[in-house]
């Protein structure tokens, strides 16, 4: 069991979509049942890899499963080549943990073709897994662009009065970058097959030992540095975020921040920043710069909106900004920081994204010009808005300060010393646009009649929020559950990039690369 | 020694969990406040456990690592305690005011409808203030620092259908945060610079005897302190992140006494006295400390003059108390200004106590008379000393302890501050007189408070007058046993010259002497001087008492006759600076405009205008190009023909 637990972990909400399937469309509750059957057994099995010691004590890839898939000889060979290491770990463990919680939201919110939504669902966790477990890069090409397709359906199918408009921006955006990223894959296989190196496929630990000159570099890494940018989103590409979370339906929301959003900053960790580390030397102040003035520009910019939910968006540029910023420092403190960040803003982020899910289930609306005094209605509420504003916030205690002080402090002691001392100013505006945003909605007397008769959280959303607040805690306390599985993973992953730095400035340039490019 | 520091914050972390969880079910508010106060009590009988156990110990530091916290690379974290006779006096006084504040709440808040909230609050509030006062490191101060102000903001913003408290509540906490910036920054500088000497840490013995790495009067100490610096501004509301505290206000009194008078006002206080050290290293973030620990002292004072709000008189007062301690700090009078916060800590929360035994007490009666007034405007006050006798008792003496009368406990611990003020080896003349300045203007403002409200006629509606009632027991005890520590609590501190043994001068000696004696910071000159200045500090408080007292009771039409004459500088006065609009012209709307112009003008129109733009023009391209794509065959045949005529006509004349 534990040699396959990895693809069946993977595969198996692609099986509960085949069940799926055969149910009948109008028996609706046994849909939402069985997508959450299925998520909930897919959790159960992504558990015994949350406890497995291995990963406090080898940085490398564990779980590892590896079959020949397309072979034309010298001209393209791609394996099923899968694995996990604690960078990958907990970002598994969060989509699975989304998962159910996602399914659970839907249960008064999704009433058209919910045999639709509840298929799309679970073929989007299994683009989502795959694409955190793949070794290969065409591999991990696949499953990323099998998250796209889902997730543009579940906007522009059961999303909000302008789902048209997002679905397509959210497509085109995203397709852009991957397309530009097909063509860097390629580029960099073929390179690799003409110089001769030892190569498994599409395998990137193989990509890793690659000696790629600094010219080609730069271009590779733009390829790749632009798809991931999109998807994080980095200023200036994240204006289709806004649009895509608006739209969105509360489910699809949660995902899209806990766990899409983690692909583009993901994506930098595992394939663009080792693959490319002499051009990420070069480009480091420039994406520093843009990920603080994304955490400077999404704050301010949230603070001005109208719209809760939009408000929430433009929060997520700013904290994937304090993610970027910490996995540029490549110090300890900075990756774990921004990797816990990722993690963090899953929870913290997606939680926030249920709540405005709460209160439109019940308003229609999300303007907050709409709310005020909600705290009289919904005290239990108000109560677990508070909690996850001031996680959100970043107070200590919480999982959002240990992220964000991390990545601050690595990028502290790196070279971007100054960076940090921008970014920390960060702090103040969080605290500003979401109190004001909490205040507005929960504070005051309720003057909007349509007010008077809001219902306290059910049960069921209960259930829905408290394993979140959980994690709000849990972090916030005692990180090194998540640390200790994260440390060996990222020591060797920096370790790795300093050892390719040096190698390549001792690397003579190839011949094989002039017939690509101009390079002197 | 005994390993159980940590149960000190533990107590009332536990009551808050118990009456925020149940405390809606529970319903009973003797049960909940009794929770709420036997947990903090509790705190207090191991807090004197540990206190008494460290005057009688020999070792005075001691460490106490309940887990780790976090471990990454270099950075090595842990839930850590620390007792040592700093720690142990701000445990004593969070816990002992603590414990009394919340006896007095169960009456205070008698009725409310979140009675149960409030508890948990409070308890949450001190379970955070002891951990900050108790952190062996930076960051578990900093959850401390933090957690505080999350308790203020959930506080303040008690009432929170009334926008003024919800406005006051985000005010709150935000100001802080300028200040959390800054102490932020000044921790990430100080674990860098440590680190890059070797010393990878942010534990505070360890920072303490390390700091000698750092160059002495260098440019990364100054920076680092003054960062620090920026935070306490924020926490102790001293100029220019005051604006916060006269607004806190909104909340509850006995939150007022407690938060925002006795205890999480003073954490900036306390911070500069746990990293003295590194202070003493830099003369210029002294000189900036002392420098603006008197101008808050003197420029809020002239605010408090103005005032007719008895809780906004106490706030001003409470900002210009703190930058005497500032003050004391700024000069290397550490221990004076620790002195002083302890004393400020008693007399202080008397005086809110006191003001809230008064505010209970005129609700009472406007609420007997189904009248609206304001219950906490001095205007409507006066005579009510005969009505509230143990009330105004207390009041009084606490008020004859701030105005630096001899032999009350304000004196002494002012007066050691002055002392320092002018013969520290950081002192200056200049700073004693503003702070002697400055004692003459809270004896005056605090007696005008008692006359406008104990003293004279009564100027209560009649028909509320008659019933105002003394306030109950669970009010009236907290009241007796601050005022007695507001007369007394000066006792510890009596300086050499008065014959004095001053305790606790030789009680803070393991944290303080070593940076005093390294730096040379010490307040020397002749008895003759020393004893003029008390003099002349004399003097000036009887003064102010004095004129206090002719002005609002001898002739009470005087303060009329001047707000007349100088109707320019009262109405500055009266609207506090106008300070509040002069932050909202210079940062608060600014900010929004910002904020609205890169939305509406950066992401709608420039970055969506770009990805829109392209759209369009892809679009306009493909509907160009649709035409060749008609699907029409006599299209394609005319172009078949068109293309055949070029072709040919290419060849015929080319």
């Amino acid at each position: 069991m534990a040699d396959y637990l990895l693809s069946f972990m993977t595969f198996f909400p692609l099986l509960g979509m085949l069940v799926v399937l055969f149910i009948p469309r109008e028996n609706g509750a046994l849909l939402k049942s069985t997508a959450l059957v299925v998520t909930l057994i897919t959790f159960v099995l992504s558990l015994p890899l949350a406890f497995d010691d291995v990963f406090t004590v080898s940085g490398g890839m564990h779980y590892r499963e590896f079959y020949e898939w397309i072979n034309i000889g010298n001209y393209f060979q791609m394996n099923y080549n899968i694995g996990v290491d604690g960078i990958s770990l907990w970002l598994v463990m969060l989509t699975t943990f989304i998962m159910p919680i996602a399914v659970l939201s839907t249960w008064n919110a999704v009433d058209k073709n919910i045999k639709g939504f509840m298929a799309l669902l679970l073929l989007l966790e299994t683009g989502m897994l795959g694409a955190f477990i793949s070794l290969d890069l065409f591999l991990f090409y696949i499953f990323w662009e099998l998250m796209l397709i889902p997730m543009y359906f579940l906007i522009g199918i059961w999303g909000g009065k302008n789902r048209i408009y997002a679905a397509v921006k959210f497509f085109i955006y995203t397709a852009v970058g991957s397309l530009l990223m097909l063509v860097a894959i390629i580029f960099v296989y073929y390179y690799a097959i003409q110089s001769g190196a030892p190569m498994n496929g599409f395998g990137i630990q193989e990509f890793y030992r690659l000696a790629i000159p600094s010219g080609a570099q730069y271009w590779l890494f733009l390829a790749f540095g632009f798809s991931f940018a999109i998807k994080v989103p980095m200023f200036p590409l994240h204006t289709w975020l806004p649009d895509a979370h608006t739209e969105a339906p509360t489910a699809g929301s949660v995902i899209l921040a806990a766990v899409l959003l983690k692909m583009g900053t993901y994506g930098y960790v595992r394939f663009a920043m080792p693959l490319f580390p002499e051009a990420l030397q070069t480009f480091i102040p420039m994406l520093a710069t843009l990920s603080v003035i994304g955490i400077i520009y999404g704050s301010l910019v949230a603070m001005m909106q109208e719209d809760v939910k939009k408000l929430v968006a433009y929060s997520s540029v700013a904290h994937l900004g304090f993610v970027m910023l910490g996995i540029f420092a490549m110090n300890m403190q900075g990756m774990a920081g921004g990797m816990l960040q990722m993690i963090n803003h899953g929870v913290s982020t997606g939680a926030l994204f249920l709540i405005v899910g709460f209160i439109y289930e019940r308003r229609h609306t999300r303007l907050i010009s709409e709310f005020g005094g909600l705290a009289h209605k919904m005290p239990i509420f108000a109560t677990v808005f508070l909690i996850i504003t001031f996680s959100s916030i970043g107070l200590p205690g919480t999982n959002g300060f240990v992220g964000e002080f991390l990545a601050l402090m690595g990028a502290f002691e790196s070279g971007l010393r100054w960076y940090a001392v921008v970014a920390t100013s960060g702090v103040i505006f969080a605290a500003v646009y979401m109190l004001w945003m909490y205040q507005r909605v929960m504070f005051g007397k309720i003057t909007n009649p349509a007010n008077e008769n809001l219902s306290d959280l059910s049960a069921r959303e209960i259930v829905i929020m408290l394993p979140l607040i959980l994690f709000v805690f849990w972090i916030g306390v005692y990180p090194n559950t998540f640390f200790e599985k994260m440390n060996p993973a990222m020591e060797q992953l920096l370790n790795q990039m300093e050892s390719r730095q040096v190698a390549v400035v001792e690397q003579v340039e190839q011949p094989v690369m002039a017939k690509y490019l101009d390079i002197k | 020694m005994y390993n159980n520091l940590w149960l000190i914050p533990f107590f009332p972390l536990v009551g808050s969990i118990i009456n925020g969880l149940l405390g809606k079910k529970i319903k009973n508010e003797k049960v909940i406040g009794s929770i709420g106060t036997l947990a903090i009590f509790a705190s207090f009988l191991v807090a004197c456990q540990n206190f008494f156990g460290l005057l009688g110990s020999e070792q005075k530091v001691f460490q106490e690592t309940v887990a780790s916290w976090m471990t990454i690379g270099n950075l090595q974290v842990d839930w850590g305690f620390l007792l040592d006779p700093l720690s142990a006096v701000m445990i004593m006084v969070v816990t002992g005011v603590g414990s009394l504040i919340h006896l007095y709440s169960i009456g205070y808040m008698h009725g409310e409808v979140g009675f149960y909230r409030f508890f948990s609050y409070l308890n949450l509030f001190c379970f955070s203030m002891l951990m900050l006062v108790l952190g062996n490191n930076a960051l578990v101060m900093f959850i401390g620092w933090e957690g505080v102000g999350l308790c203020s903001y959930l506080l303040i913003g008690y009432y929170f259908e009334k926008k003024s408290a919800g406005d006051a509540a985000k005010k709150a906490f935000v100001v802080n945060r300028i200040g959390d910036f800054g102490f932020l920054c000044g921790l990430l500088t100080l674990f860098w610079a440590l680190g890059s000497k070797g010393v990878w840490t942010l534990n505070f013995v360890e920072i303490s005897e390390n700091a000698h790495l750092l160059q002495s009067g260098g440019l990364l100490v100054t920076v680092v302190t003054l960062c620090f610096f920026l935070g306490a501004t924020g926490k102790s509301a001293q100029i220019p992140l005051y604006t916060w505290l006269p607004d806190a206000m909104e909340g509850p009194t006995p939150v007022s006494a407690l938060i925002h008078a006795a205890t999480m006002v003073t954490a900036g206080v306390y911070m500069i006295g746990r990293m003295n050290i590194l202070f003493a290293m830099s003369p210029t973030t002294m000189m900036v400390v002392a420098i603006v620990g008197a101008a808050t002292a003197i420029f809020a004072a002239s605010i408090g003059f103005a005032q007719n709000d008895i809780k906004r008189v106490l706030a001003y007062s409470t900002v210009s108390q703190l930058g005497y301690m500032f003050l004391a700090m700024g000069v290397g009078a550490f221990t004076a200004g620790i002195f002083h916060l302890m004393t400020h800590a008693f007399f202080k929360a008397c005086l809110f106590l006191g003001s809230g035994s008064v505010i209970h007490g005129m609700h009472h009666g406007y609420h007997h008379a189904h009248l609206h007034d304001d219950p906490q405007d001095m205007r409507n006050m006066g005579g009510l000393a005969k009505k509230m006798p143990i009330t105004y008792w207390t009041f009084l003496l606490s008020t004859i302890a701030i105005a630096g009368v001899p032999l009350f406990s304000a004196f002494f611990s002012k007066d050691e501050i002055l002392w320092w003020a002018f013969g520290s080896t950081r002192g200056h003349w200049g700073l004693w007189l503003v702070g002697v300045i400055a004692a003459g203007m809270t004896a005056f403002y605090m007696f005008r408070c008692v006359s406008m409200t104990f003293w004279g006629p009564q100027k209560t509606d009649p028909k509320a007058k008659d019933h105002i009632p003394e306030s109950p027991l669970t009010i009236t005890i907290p009241l007796i046993i601050l005022a007695f520590l507001a007369v007394v609590g000066g006792y510890v501190g009596v300086p050499a010259i008065l014959g004095g043994a001053n305790h606790i001068h030789h009680f803070f000696e393991p944290v303080f002497g070593h940076a005093q004696e390294l730096y040379r910071i010490e307040a020397h000159g002749a008895h003759a001087t020393e004893y003029a200045l008390m003099a002349i500090s004399v003097l000036v408080a009887f003064a102010g008492i004095g004129i206090a007292i002719y002005m609002y009771l001898k002739k009470p039409e005087l303060p009329g006759k001047f707000t007349a004459a100088f109707s320019g500088l009262h109405r500055a006065v009266f609207n506090k600076w106008y300070i509040d609009e002069l932050y909202d012209f210079l940062f608060v709307n600014p900010t929004k405009k910002i904020g609205t112009f890169l939305w509406r003008g950066f992401d709608v129109c420039v970055v969506d205008g770009v990805v829109n733009g392209t759209a369009w023009v892809v679009k306009g391209l493909s509907a160009g190009l649709r035409f060749t794509q008609s699907g029409f065959l006599h299209n394609y045949a005319a172009a078949m023909v068109v293309g055949v005529v070029v072709i040919v006509g290419y060849y015929v004349f080319g």
